[in-house]
């Protein structure tokens, strides 16, 4: 993503030298899709901040919930923008054990999270991948992967787990945001989880972590709830609305503790009256 | 996905536990739970991965009790844990510790020597179980993501091999020619479409460089650019340029060049994209063409003839230029009478000899219009070259030109400029020439003239007089002078010769002789002579009631239009009767032109007026061709003898004796027919000693006095 000035036809460099956001975050998850530079940076990071390895699950805990939760409301057909590389409980897995006739289509910008959905996932017909830069809606929603597989006059579930905190505000991701709004039919979801905190809960022990990733891995911005909030225009919250992940409808009283009031990212789920 | 897991591993034999059994198992998988959770992301719930932990948990109660013993189960839930992606790096370490520490104690089972040994056996077994499971789990992950990378590789490569190969085939395949060269200009690759245009092949074409495509035509500015271009300074251009073909034709093109940088930005490559507008091009030369012709003749038109004057003026490459304006005489009547179509070809046969004797470089013949038809002649030596191409051009239309059985002579009109360029325009050339062709008709046809400045400015200014008379007569710019006749006997003033003069805002005051004419033309001499003739009896009236019998008649010239004019009689005896002026106080002067060889009507108008009371009297007599037999008829009073036959009588001490013969003579003459004498121009006392001598009656001339004004007059009746 730090070369979006290349045209659709000439993919980046397959760099391995670099880190990539998919591969450390699969290292954060616990999978073994990556190498040995990803896990460099993600011990190093992971080393300052140790919470952050909740922070991590617990986006990847959003995604299942916010899936099970459109399912609960009908949802059958899910747009995964910034999908990362598979691991365990995909979208597709999650929604194809209740409704074995879901459809998916997920969207990635690296080629390799990407050549690795589609190795796993020849063969299923009701799952597409595109590799497109997720910020050119057009060119998502008006791809052959999108139009073949799913049905505009039906609600689509649209997911931007752990994305946008990729998406600076010079990019307008709040633009980017409507342009999806604008093409799914009313009754669709939208999910979104994003790196933030709010006022003053910042600390100045993870500032090293922080510049690691960003000159590392990726530029990351945090947004308050208020700016996370600002990216539903046009939708309804569902309840509880912009929370602290945790507290966006938890399984168990359990998996919430002293720390889930401050957590560092928020999520919440929409719909498009 | 291949991680397909079934989490809900089959506990066998649950029926068979105790239910405190199952309850410390149910705990103890909580705790378990508890120790793993957050270390790896497991897809379920923490309620679900407890149930997990419980079946595994329950599996390992069978195994402490078996018999025979077997360490298997151990092995299985060590896989199990990993394949539910408890993959974290301290969930083994967490789950050995705690079945060591606390499973025993939860199932409420002694920990005897066997049990411990057990235990340990199967903690060892779920070690060796799920280290082998998570080998192989991170091995096939990393197979799989080093797959991934070199599908994508792959894929960016094909991608990239699809990209070159679309540019290739828009290289190779473009209808419009490309061509590729390094900056110091070697051309390194062309395409099909350049190679057809220049019929050069790549391998010929890899030979040049691009200075060597420099085409003798080219324009300034395409390898100024050229030379921005490469050192840098700009990023690309447009340009028309011709190239020279292999076969030695010319094509013409539209060139964009357009350098191409490397990553620091330096000037690396340049393209050209050409594209061939030779088709376009020609057309555009016709249609040209068919604009700056005249489609009858052939000739240039005058839209090309303004250009190249145009140009002429622009470039000043040469210091001097010339123009013929041409116009056939009488073509209108040829035309006319024997139709258009004659009319044209001789048009095109005139063309033709004009073209012919006016051939060579810097010489443009061409039609304007009509039978009008301008040479211009750039870079002339002087007039007489212009005056040569004249003369060639008169000559070359001498031979009659035959044309469907007629044969026509022709003559035509030339308008002359020839100059120096500086100080002159292109509009002042065709203007002159115009009016010195008007001249040349003027002159009498068949024949040039010259432009000539003064004749210009005469003619400039007798135009701007006779525009501006007839606000001039209501401005009452005129006034009326008076100058003495003079009986020789006494020397009395017996009449005045009114002279009308004209006060010019512009040019001063202006004697008649440079304006009656005009007037004569124009017609204003009715108007102008009516008031001249009111002024001068109004003045005569006043004159007669200051000095009686002593007051001078008024001597009035009539021109020629006005003697014709039949409202003549009736003007004079109103202006009489409103003056109340006795009729023998005017004399009205006429030339004898305007008497003899006029019709009736004017006679009869001079016998009505004479009739009147009206003295008649022939200025400028013996200038013309009198019939004197005739005069005798006429109603005639006076004879005023020409200025011209006072020269002989001039000198104080020699007398010509011709012209005192021809002055006696008319005087016997005049004398016989009773008519009286009046000497004009009589300048020196010689003259006028001797015209009294001869038997002159009255004798005008500065000698006497020059024209003055009416107070004047006063003064010397006065005296
Ligand atoms: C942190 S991962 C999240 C993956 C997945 N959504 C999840 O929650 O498990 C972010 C993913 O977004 C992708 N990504 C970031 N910016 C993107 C963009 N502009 N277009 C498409 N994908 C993008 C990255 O390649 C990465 O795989």
């Amino acid at each position: 993503m730090d070369s979006v000035e290349r045209p659709n036809w000439a993919p980046d460099d397959i760099d391995l030298g670099r880190p990539s956001i998919a591969r450390v975050y699969d290292y954060w998850l616990g999978g073994a899709h990556n190498f040995a530079v990803d896990r460099a940076v993600g011990d190093k990071v992971l080393a300052d901040v140790p919470v952050l390895k909740s922070v991590i699950l617990n986006h990847r805990a959003f995604l299942r919930r916010a899936v099970r939760f459109m399912l609960s409301q009908g949802i059958r057909q899910f747009l995964d923008l910034g999908s990362g590389i598979p691991t365990v409980g995909n979208v597709h897995e999650i929604a194809q054990s209740t409704d074995p006739d879901a459809r998916v289509v997920y969207v990635d910008v690296d080629p390799v999270a990407v050549a690795h959905s589609r190795a796993i996932l020849t063969g299923n017909e009701l799952v597409n991948v595109l590799q497109t830069d997720v910020r050119d809606a057009k060119q998502v929603l008006e791809s052959t992967e999108v139009q073949s597989l799913l049905d505009f006059d039906r609600p689509i579930g649209v997911l931007m787990v752990a994305l946008l905190h990729f998406v600076p505000d010079s990019d307008d991701p709040h633009g980017i945001v409507a342009d999806y709004r604008d093409a799914i039919p009313s009754g669709s979801f939208l999910a979104i989880s994003h790196a933030g905190y709010e006022e003053g809960e910042w600390d100045p022990a993870w500032d090293d972590a922080k510049t690691t990733y960003n000159r590392g891995v990726s530029e990351m911005t945090y947004r308050r709830k208020q700016e996370v909030q600002a990216l539903f225009d046009g939708f309804e919250l569902v309840e509880p609305g912009v929370a602290r992940l945790p507290l966006w409808r938890p399984e168990s009283p359990d998996d919430l503790d002293e720390n889930s009031a401050h957590f560092l990212s928020f999520g919440a789920v929409g719909r498009k009256p | 996905m291949t991680e397909q897991v079934d989490h809900r591993v089959a506990a066998p034999g649950r029926s068979n536990l105790d239910p405190a059994v199952l309850a410390g198992a149910e705990s103890f998988a909580r705790t378990w739970a508890t120790a793993v959770i957050g270390s790896s992301y497991v897809p379920m719930t923490r309620a679900e991965v407890a149930e997990h932990l419980q079946a595994l948990t329950e599996v390992l109660v069978h195994a402490l009790h078996a018999s025979p013993f077997r360490t298997a189960p151990g092995y299985e839930i060590g896989a199990r844990l990993v394949e539910a992606h408890f993959t974290g790096t301290d969930t083994l370490g967490r789950t050995v510790q705690l079945l060591g520490d606390d499973l025993l104690g939860e199932l409420g089972i002694q920990p005897d020597e066997l049990m411990r040994s057990r235990l340990a056996a199967l903690q060892g077994a779920l070690a060796a179980g799920y280290a082998r499971a998570l080998r192989e789990r991170t091995l096939a992950e990393q197979e799989a993501i080093r797959a991934a990378v070199l599908d994508a590789r792959d894929q960016a490569e094909a991608a990239l091999r699809a990209s070159e190969a679309r540019f290739r085939a828009m290289f190779t395949e473009a209808a419009i020619g490309i061509g590729i060269a390094d900056i110091e200009g070697r051309i390194l690759d062309v395409n099909q479409a350049l190679q057809d245009m220049l019929g050069f092949s790549v391998e010929e074409m890899r030979q040049y460089n691009i200075r060597d495509l420099m085409h003798p035509e080219d324009g300034g500015s395409v390898w100024r650019l050229y030379d921005q271009l490469t050192a840098g300074e700009c990023d690309h251009y447009r340009a028309e340029k011709r190239f020279r073909r292999a076969d030695g034709e010319q094509v013409w093109t539209h060139l964009t060049l357009s350098l191409v940088r490397d990553d620091h930005g330096d000037p690396q490559y340049q393209v050209a994209m050409i594209e061939d507008v030779t088709d376009r091009h020609l057309l555009q030369n016709r249609l040209r063409y068919q604009a700056l012709h005249d489609p009858l003749t052939g000739l240039p038109n005058r839209a090309l003839f303004l250009e190249r004057l145009g140009r002429v003026f622009n470039n000043r490459a040469r210091h001097r230029a010339g123009l013929c304006y041409l116009d056939l005489d009488g073509f209108k009547v040829i035309n006319d009478s024997l139709g258009h179509d004659i009319g044209d070809q001789l048009l095109v046969e005139v063309g033709r000899r004009l073209d012919h004797s006016v051939s060579g470089e810097g010489k443009l013949v061409a039609r304007m219009g009509g039978d009008e038809f301008v040479i211009l002649v750039e870079g002339s030596q002087d007039t007489q070259d212009i005056v040569n191409v004249a003369d060639r051009v008169l000559r070359e239309l001498e031979s009659p030109i035959r044309i469907g059985g007629h044969e026509l002579t022709v003559s035509a009109s030339i308008g002359i400029v020839e100059r120096a360029l500086s100080g002159t325009t292109a509009a002042d050339l065709m203007r002159d020439a115009d009016i010195t062709l008007y001249w040349a008709k003027a002159d009498g046809k068949s024949r040039w003239a010259l432009y000539n400045p003064e004749r210009n400015a005469k003619e400039v200014a007798r135009f701007t007089l006779s525009a501006t008379m007839p606000a001039a007569l209501e401005r009452d710019e005129f006034y009326v002078d008076y100058q003495p006749l003079v009986r020789l006997e006494d020397s009395t003033v017996v009449g005045v010769e009114a002279l009308v003069r004209w006060q010019h805002p512009e040019f001063g005051r202006l004697a008649p002789d440079r304006f009656i004419e005009l007037a004569e033309e124009t017609g204003l001499i009715v108007p102008l002579g009516r008031w001249v003739l009111r002024k001068a009896c109004e003045q005569a009236r006043r004159w007669l009631e200051e000095f009686g019998d002593a007051a001078p008649f008024v001597s009035v010239n009539l021109a020629v239009r006005q003697s014709r004019d039949p409202e003549l009689v009736r003007d004079v005896k109103r202006i009489l009767d409103e003056c109340a002026l006795p009729p023998h106080h005017l004399q009205l002067e006429l030339t004898e032109s305007a008497i003899m060889g006029t019709a009736d009507e004017p006679l009869e108008a001079l016998r009505a007026l004479s009739e009147m009371g009206v003295r008649i009297a022939i200025d400028d007599f013996g200038t013309g061709y009198s019939n004197l037999a005739y005069l005798k008829h006429l109603p005639v009073h006076e004879l005023k003898i020409a200025g011209s036959f006072m020269e002989g009588l001039r000198a104080a001490d020699e007398e010509d004796a011709v012209d005192v013969q021809i002055v006696s003579t008319l005087v016997q003459l005049a004398h016989a027919l009773q008519l009286g004498v009046t000497a004009e121009g009589v300048e020196t006392p010689a003259q006028a000693k001797r015209l009294h001598r001869i038997g002159c009656d009255t004798g005008q001339g500065w000698f006497f006095a020059k024209p003055m004004k009416p107070e004047s007059i006063d003064e010397l009746l006065r005296r």
